[in-house]
């Protein structure tokens, strides 16, 4: 019986086999245009995406230029080994956590905090007003975000201006290593926080009246309304922007800290990224480098299946 | 939602806070805009904040525009954007529609190949090795490379099968052919997509500078980005000038910046109220997902 059963599963598949590849050719006749199609599609993905992924291994491989990266020796962890005991890795992974935490503890409900207020607000001209100013400087580039905070906060510029007007001394702020941060995420919030509104607002309007008019029955006051419809109505928004910012946090902003910091902050603001970016490009320690950025993703990976699994347990929203 | 017509103490903090916001938003770049017409030696002297701009004079404009590099870096960018945003909007196009086929047997394949994507890249050096070792220094590296957003083709693709496939399939009846499907039928029919889309793209490659600080050896080639950098961070501004004779004075100098930030964001704020509308939409189908 069981070898009856056995050879009627081989049989299975054996006709399975066939038949995939004869629904292959199949669908190739049916639809030749669209096979021709993605060519093109296809091939940016394969070179500019998949290239890259197996370009990785020059990682774990003592990388010279002159022999390529298949004639390059095998050194295997070595690379990680250097970064995990160098003197670099500890600061790294300090500024990189507390740039990407005080970011996200602060960015993140930003947006929010005002899509609550503009919510509030019932006159639509100046709704309006107020959402058109702030989506502004998502359209800026980030080489003029840099070039105007640097100036804002230069020995000769407004901010320093004001200081001085209250009695402190004038310096260069974006020499002064506790204040790359807060500079930094400031100026985050003001170039994000409109365009993030934009996604909740819209979650917002998705809420039914009714519950506003059942909660005014209660005698609930504004405060108690935000707090009991407005935001669970937006909570399950509020969790799926949460865990994508979470997977994606260590390499948010990296190209604004590139234009922004100076060696004498780098205690402070120097990142993986760019720590990554300077090795790699600038002194062309390609292997070391490679072998950072993958340290990197690989924490950047576990950080978002971190999120999605408590967020799972928490309030069963999740990524998958 | 109630609609009581008494002002309460709430109200009149929520709007005090919300102009507020909305000067600090404006503040800087209405700054920059009143420094660069300011009359120079009055700027210099100037400490403290800035309500209007000090005299008035478009000196630093005339001498922007004369500027090779803000020249040639428009020109460039120019060419990136209107090149690269039909490249991006070509093959976006092209991969949605294959993505959005619901009878393709390796459909399935396909979309995990690039949806894989999103999740997993190679970093910055492998990238980076990738393309200067194909496309070198040439202007290729600032196209192709970003050809298509992984995100914005998942937009297209939930747009183009939200289209009831009967209109497709009737078409192809009457013996129209894939490509006459997309450009006549599709396309048409999703313009308000595509111009979220080329929305995106077009002001990717207008503010893109790393890729070109990384690629770009001949600054024939630079975006108006990359020489900002140049003018207003790194004040190199004789050599963005490559020589060419302008007396710079110190004090001009420090306007000079200024109406090179304004050169390059001007335009964007031009096109800013025609876009507007699109905000909302770009943004909610970018939300949706898979």
């Amino acid at each position: 019986m069981a070898e009856l059963s056995k050879t009627v599963k081989l049989e299975k598949t054996k006709h399975k086999k066939t038949t995939i590849r004869a629904k292959i050719a199949e669908d190739f006749k049916k639809h030749r245009t669209i096979y021709i199609m993605v060519i093109p599609v296809l091939l940016y993905y394969l070179i500019f995406h998949y290239g890259p992924m197996f370009g990785i291994v020059i990682a774990f491989k003592d990388y010279r230029p002159g022999r390529g990266i298949w004639g390059s020796d095998w050194v295997g962890m070595k690379h990680f080994i250097d970064f995990l005991t160098s003197q670099y890795f500890w600061r790294l992974v300090k500024n990189t956590l507390f740039i990407n935490f005080y970011n996200l503890l602060i960015g993140f409900p930003a947006p929010i905090i005002l899509a609550l207020l503009l919510n509030e607000v019932r006159s639509r001209k100046f709704k309006r007003t107020v959402q058109t100013v702030t989506y502004m400087p998502h359209f800026i580039s980030a080489v003029v975000v840099a070039g105007i905070i640097v100036d804002l906060v230069g020995t000769d510029g407004l901010i320093n201006d004001l200081l001085a007007f209250i009695g402190f001394q004038r310096k260069n702020l974006l020499a002064v290593s506790a204040l790359f941060r807060p500079i930094f995420v400031g100026s985050n919030i003001w170039q994000n926080i409109g365009w993030g509104t934009i996604i909740y607002l819209a979650a917002l309007s998705g809420i039914n009246p009714n519950l506003y008019e059942a909660a005014d029955i209660d005698g609930a006051g504004r405060f108690k309304k935000i707090w009991h419809v407005t935001l669970p109505g937006i909570a399950p928004t509020i969790t799926i922007l949460l865990i994508m910012r979470i997977g994606r946090m260590m390499h948010l902003g990296w190209e604004k800290i590139i234009l922004l910091y100076n060696p004498i902050i780098y205690d402070t603001a120097d990142v993986i990224s760019t720590f990554v970016y300077r090795r790699g490009l600038e002194e062309a320690d390609f292997s070391y480098s490679t072998a950072v950025g993958l340290f990197n993703a690989i924490i950047n990976f576990s950080l978002l299946i971190m999120a999605n699994k408590v967020s799972k347990k928490l309030s069963e929203t999740s990524l998958w | 939602m109630v609609n009581r017509k008494k002002i309460s103490i709430f109200d009149v903090v929520n709007y005090v806070m919300l102009t507020m916001l909305c000067v600090t938003t404006l503040y800087p770049v209405l700054y920059v805009l009143f420094a660069s017409i300011s009359d120079p030696a009055l700027f210099q002297a100037h400490r403290g904040v800035l309500l209007k701009p000090l005299g008035f004079t478009i000196e630093a404009y005339r001498l922007v525009m004369k500027t090779p590099a803000v020249t040639t870096g428009y020109l460039n960018t120019l060419f990136y954007v209107i090149v690269g945003t039909s490249i991006n909007l070509f093959m976006t196009s092209l991969g949605a529609y294959v993505l959005a086929q619901k009878d393709l047997y390796l459909g399935k394949i396909l979309t995990l190949i690039v949806i894989f994507t999103m999740q997993f890249s190679g970093g910055l050096i492998p990238t980076y090795w990738v393309v200067s070792s194909l496309l070198g220094t040439s202007r290729l590296t600032l196209l192709l490379p970003t050809a298509i957003t992984t995100t914005n083709l998942i937009i297209m693709r939930t747009s183009f099968a939200a289209i009831p496939s009967s209109l497709m399939e009737s078409a192809k009846i009457d013996g129209a052919s894939e490509v006459h499907v997309l450009t006549k039928i599709i396309l048409p029919l999703v313009k308000p997509t595509i111009a979220v889309m080329a929305l995106y793209y077009g002001v990717a490659h207008w503010n893109q500078w790393f890729q070109a600080l990384i690629y770009l050896r001949d600054r024939d080639f630079f975006p108006l980005q990359l020489f900002l950098r140049e003018i207003v961070l790194q004040s190199r501004l004789d050599e963005a000038n490559m020589g060419i004779d302008i007396d710079v004075s110190a004090d001009i100098g420090q306007i000079i910046k200024y109406a090179t930030i304004m050169v390059s964001i001007i335009p964007v704020f031009c096109i800013y109220p025609f876009i507007q509308k699109f905000f909302v939409k770009g943004v909610m189908i970018g939300a949706i997902k898979g």
